[in-house]
């Protein structure tokens, strides 16, 4: 395919323009060389960046590999809490071990492409890359995820991955995503994702359910569908308030079907009425992605809480 | 291997090679397998000269532009650029064009398509000639741009010669009739693009004597080196096509425009010049399948038998003609199917857009219009309350059938029995018959797929397609076959794109010469012309002169012998190197026979001739034709609007198997490529502009898109004037299967499905449908 090639015949030119690569082995010495080289781009599995870079949209001057980085490619557990390291890859967090401590993420991270992208792509990659199709950012948003970012002199700071994903906090020049911080919740989760296709592919839309039953609360994001994941919080206090979280989280089977109609009109509103009042059609192309998110909604909290 | 070891008698013990099977008929594997599959198989991407120069392409940002001024002294300036070329150097002639030269190598006054090639550069690193490339100052005054080719016809021309490229108007039999029973339907094909897995790449080196030559995955040197050779002003022999390795090909691969100006580099610079394409660029640049437009009304009488066939056909050909003229003669001559059509009129239009080009993809033409009439056939069975299937077998074309171009169906049409073997054969299991087994539901493995909202369909296609050039192309071959030492080798231009033509002269030259050792040279412009790889040629002109090269060999080393002994060369036979007489009272090996001399004989196949249609659509267009049935069985989430196909089961008239391993794996690939057409691939456009010309965007089927395929009956009836009367196995499969997954979405859902590739809100049922 015209990467190899490309790459192939680059290695038997003319050495490319002198290129720094640093391979750091911690967090802080990542952080230390982006701030040396502030022209440095940090590469961590490379499937969003080497993409750009073959097809010309980026010339890093220097790159700052994160794959050597070992203590963000594991995870550990603090306070009923769960910290991932950033360089998780989504082979990883597919294996089962990872399933049982956060199914959604693990489906989503099993969902993520092809092996080869699964092999080398990370969570942190996933969510620097912020694509709106990235498949692990509805399961952050719906686990209310936090980002720990790694700045300058050791210094640490803390901020919701909805803030970055909606780009209320950015990160700053330096600063890494180094660990993410996801509650343990022990109760089922849900990842579902609707490519049109059999075989892997970008979601059309995608939904990501949590149940929570410490807080008897049901979170949900939908992916896909729009530059960030979206978060129908009428929808979820209204189907929290229906589950019957004392008697094996029962629901009356009508509820599952109107908990989808609710979730796909709060992510896709109906279009405003016209000026002389009509009522308004959305598009035939809309029309089926809100039917999409509809079902995948419902048959997500169908399955969470059979 | 089986035990048999007579074959391996002559040997000593233990240093004997486990004999591989050979001659026709066997799978003899290919020879370049295993240097495919460890990487060491070389490909054009893969050459590399000393002092080679980098070249790369400025192309178009707009679909449909008036070109102002071109200023390239920036480029020029930058260090490490050689040359930057526009349109003012092409010193031979300005337009090409595989069917009508019709397209400038270089934009100069206006571009007609997004990507057209603009200038080109040479420099001393890869990145310098793209930077260079970008740095050449192109002012454009944008125009609109006509992208509904129902607009083409009345919009102002996008070309001197006019928007229409041709138009038939087949007429045949009465117009005035009418059956009891009439459906019709509108329906549109997508954008197909070949994407081989390896993008256009190539390297020129120019010669002391002002020439050049070229090294690139031709499909069709011979051609590519006339046109190379017209545009720079030489005489062809100063101008060598040389055959690297193809990294896939379905047609014709390559965007020609690439190869022109890599030609065009070296001789102005002097150095060998290298160019690799983006994966955008191959988009942009090579030919597309035509995205097609077609209103049909079929007629039938109370009891399915068809009456008249009426149809509009209409051919978006992009921005330049290239084969679009044969592309239409084959949508309208096969507009009616493999179907006894008494009375049929079919208007076919092709015409030029601003789209991107379109040309020769597998099966062109006749895979656009088996979707709309096998769609018709659904649509009338359901008017009829008749079973598909039956009303398919009742109007079955068969040998002696006369086409709507008012040929007549020599060859054979095995159609009905092609249909009632996929029939006949047994349907996958359903899922609640089997709970042990993993279901793969729609949407795949980590999809959202609920069993419950899974519905199966079964449907059924027919398809035909015509093999070689038609329409009075002169189909001609020549091909050299040389005998030494006990080896083999055949010269012959026509190139391995991955059909197999090379493990198919082996196979044929092992079959008439008895000689296991046969070689296959690589292909240049200097061997004679073997004609383009496509349409099934190969197996049928080159097969047929390796064949008779092969047999005249076999006559100069026979014929002494014969001589000698007083008897016919006939009842000479070779095997395994070894010759002997019928009688058993000769008995010689071919290395004695041979006594250090070399033997060569060179022939040429050449089929009958055809003729072109004539104003009214009439002719006998077509040397050859070949049949296939196809079943499809797919799941569909009918709320999601997602579709697998299960199963595909093909039953083929392909004359005689010469290659069982080869030609099930041709099928398969046909198959898959047409699974492609049916559910996700098209390069989708918005003003003219392609959107997402990369393989994230533009989606083909993986090894999950793609089902079991089961070959349920190889009809090998053998075509008397085919050579080894084997037909062409490869497009068939391609033009069949998008109709078959069309028909089982369509039992499956009960939407009317009317468009290709199916997109999943058209697979979708709500409670108001």
């Amino acid at each position: 395919m015209g990467q190899r090639e490309g790459a192939a015949g680059l290695t038997t030119h003319a050495p490319q323009a002198a290129q720094a690569v640093t391979l750091p082995a911690s967090l802080d010495e990542a952080v230390a060389a982006l701030a040396a080289m502030p022209a440095a781009v940090p590469v961590a599995g490379g499937t969003d960046l080497m993409a750009s870079v073959n097809s010309g949209q980026l010339r890093p001057a220097a790159l700052v590999g994160l794959g050597r980085i070992s203590e963000i490619r594991g995870w550990q557990y603090q306070d009923g809490h769960a910290l991932l390291g950033a360089g998780l890859t989504h082979a990883r967090m597919g294996r089962p071990d990872f399933a049982a401590l956060i199914p959604a993420l693990a489906a989503a991270a099993r969902a993520a492409g092809p092996p080869q992208i699964r092999n080398a792509g990370t969570l942190g990659g996933n969510i620097a890359s912020a694509s709106p199709t990235g498949d692990a950012l509805p399961v952050l948003a719906a686990l209310e995820a936090t980002l720990i970012i790694a700045g300058p002199g050791g210094a640490r700071r803390e901020i919701p991955v909805s803030h970055l994903l909606a780009g209320m906090e950015m990160l700053r020049g330096g600063e890494l995503i180094g660990y993410v911080r996801v509650p343990l919740l022990h109760a089922p989760q849900v990842f579902l994702k609707a490519t049109g296709r059999t075989g892997p592919g970008r979601a059309i839309a995608s939904v990501a359910l949590v149940l929570d039953p410490a807080r008897r609360g049901v979170r949900c994001a939908v992916g896909a569908i729009a530059p960030m994941p979206l978060r129908p919080l009428d929808a979820e206090q209204w189907v929290a308030s229906l589950i019957d979280w004392d008697n094996n989280r029962a629901i009356v089977p009508e509820a599952l079907n109107a908990f989808g109609e609710y979730v796909a009109a709060a992510c896709i509103p109906d279009p405003a009425p016209a000026e002389d009042g009509s009522v308004q059609q959305l598009p035939p192309a809309v029309l089926h992605l809100r039917r999409t998110v509809a079902a995948l909604a419902r048959r997500a909290l169908g399955r969470a809480l059979s | 291997m089986s035990n048999d070891t007579a074959t391996a008698t002559t040997a000593e013990p233990g240093t004997a090679p486990e004999p591989l099977p050979h001659g026709l008929g066997v799978s003899l594997p290919s020879a370049e397998a295993r240097a495919k599959t460890e990487g060491t198989f070389p490909y054009a991407a893969d050459l590399w000269a000393e002092g080679l120069l980098w070249a790369a392409v400025l192309r178009s940002p707009h679909p449909h532009a008036r070109i102002l001024s071109i200023d390239t002294t920036h480029a020029r300036e930058m260090p490490g650029v050689r040359a930057v070329i526009t349109h003012e150097d092409v010193p031979g002639a300005a337009l090409h064009g595989r069917g009508r030269a019709d397209r400038p190598v270089f934009a100069s006054e206006v571009v007609r398509h997004h990507g057209e090639p603009i200038a080109a550069v040479a420099a001393d690193h890869p990145d310098t000639a793209r930077m260079a490339a970008a740095a050449v100052i192109v002012e454009y005054e944008t125009l609109d741009p006509v992208t509904d080719p129902e607009q083409a016809f009345e919009a102002e021309p996008l070309h001197p010669d006019g928007n229409l490229i041709r138009h038939i108007p087949l007429r045949h039999g009465d117009p005035d009739a009418a059956g009891e029973i009439v459906v019709e339907g509108l329906y549109r094909i997508g954008r197909q693009d070949p994407a081989p897995i390896g993008a256009e790449a190539g390297l020129a080196v120019p010669r002391p004597d002002g020439g050049v030559e070229l090294y690139v995955a031709s499909t069709d040197p011979h051609a590519d080196r006339d046109t190379a050779a017209a545009c720079y002003g030489l005489e062809p022999e100063r101008v060598k096509v040389v055959v690297t390795g193809v990294p896939g090909a379905t047609a014709d691969r390559e965007d020609q425009s690439f190869q022109l100006a890599l030609g065009l580099l070296a001789m102005k610079t002097g150095c060998p010049v290298k160019l690799t394409a983006t994966r955008e660029e191959s988009f942009l640049g090579h030919a597309h399948r035509h995205p097609t437009l077609l209103r049909y009304r079929h007629h039938a009488d109370s009891d399915g038998k068809l009456v008249k066939v009426e149809a509009q056909i209409l051919l978006d050909a992009g921005a330049y003609a290239d084969t679009s003229s044969e592309a239409l003669a084959a949508a309208v001559s096969f507009a009616c199917g493999p179907y006894v059509v008494p009375n049929a009129f079919i208007e076919g239009w092709a015409v030029r857009t601003n789209n991107p080009p379109s040309g020769h993809v597998r099966g062109e033409g006749a895979m656009q219009v088996c979707a709309a009439y096998e769609a018709q056939m659904d649509k009338l069975a359901k008017k009829l309350g008749v079973d598909p299937a039956e009303l398919r077998l009742q109007n079955a074309m068969a040998t002696g059938d006369v086409l709507p171009t008012g040929q007549t169906v020599t060859c054979p049409a095995p159609v009905a029995e092609l249909l009632q073997a996929v029939q006949d054969f047994p349907l996958p299991a359903l899922p609640k018959d089997t709970p042990e087994d993993e279901w793969l539901l729609p949407g795949g493995p980590e999809g959202a797929g609920e069993p419950g909202a899974v519905r199966r369909g079964v449907g059924y296609a027919l398809g035909m397609v015509h093999m070689l050039g038609a329409e009075g192309a002169d189909e001609v071959s020549t091909a050299t076959v040389k005998v030494h030492d006990g080896i083999a080798t055949v010269l012959c231009a026509a190139v391995e794109t991955g059909q197999g033509f090379t493990t198919l002269a082996r196979q044929i030259v092992q079959e008439t010469l008895g000689i296991e050792e046969v070689h296959v040279a690589s292909v240049d412009t200097d061997q004679p012309p073997a004609g383009p790889s496509c349409r099934g040629r190969h197996t049928w002109v080159s097969g047929g002169a390796v064949e008779r090269a092969a047999k005249m060999v076999r006559t100069q080393l026979l014929q002494p012998l014969a001589h000698k002994f007083g008897m016919s060369t006939e009842l000479l036979q070779i095997t395994d190197g070894k010759i002997t007489s019928y009688d058993g009272v000769l008995s010689t090996t071919v290395t004695e026979a041979m006594d250090g001399k070399e033997l060569w004989a060179t022939a040429q196949c050449r089929p009958h001739p055809t003729e072109p249609l004539d104003g009214t659509g009439q002719g006998d267009a077509f040397v050859g034709l070949a049949f296939c049935a196809v079943r499809a069985v797919v799941d569909v989430d009918i709320e999601l609007g997602s579709v697998r196909v299960v199963e595909m089961a093909l039953a083929q008239d392909v004359g005689r198997v010469l290659n069982p391993a080869q030609l099930a794996s041709r099928i398969e690939a046909g198959v898959t490529q047409g699974i492609g057409v049916a559910l996700t691939e098209n390069l989708r456009t918005a003003r003219g502009l392609v959107r997402h010309p990369d393989l994230t965007g533009y989606s083909l089927p993986t090894a999950l898109d793609t089902p079991d395929i089961r070959i349920v009956k190889l009809v090998e009836e053998r075509d008397v004037v085919a050579p080894f009367g084997a037909k062409a196995v490869s497009a068939v499969p391609v033009v069949t299967s998008p109709a078959a997954v069309a028909s089982a979405v369509r039992a499956a859902t009960g939407r009317p499905v009317n468009r290709l590739p199916i997109r999943p809100q058209a697979a979708v049922v709500t409670a108001t449908q």
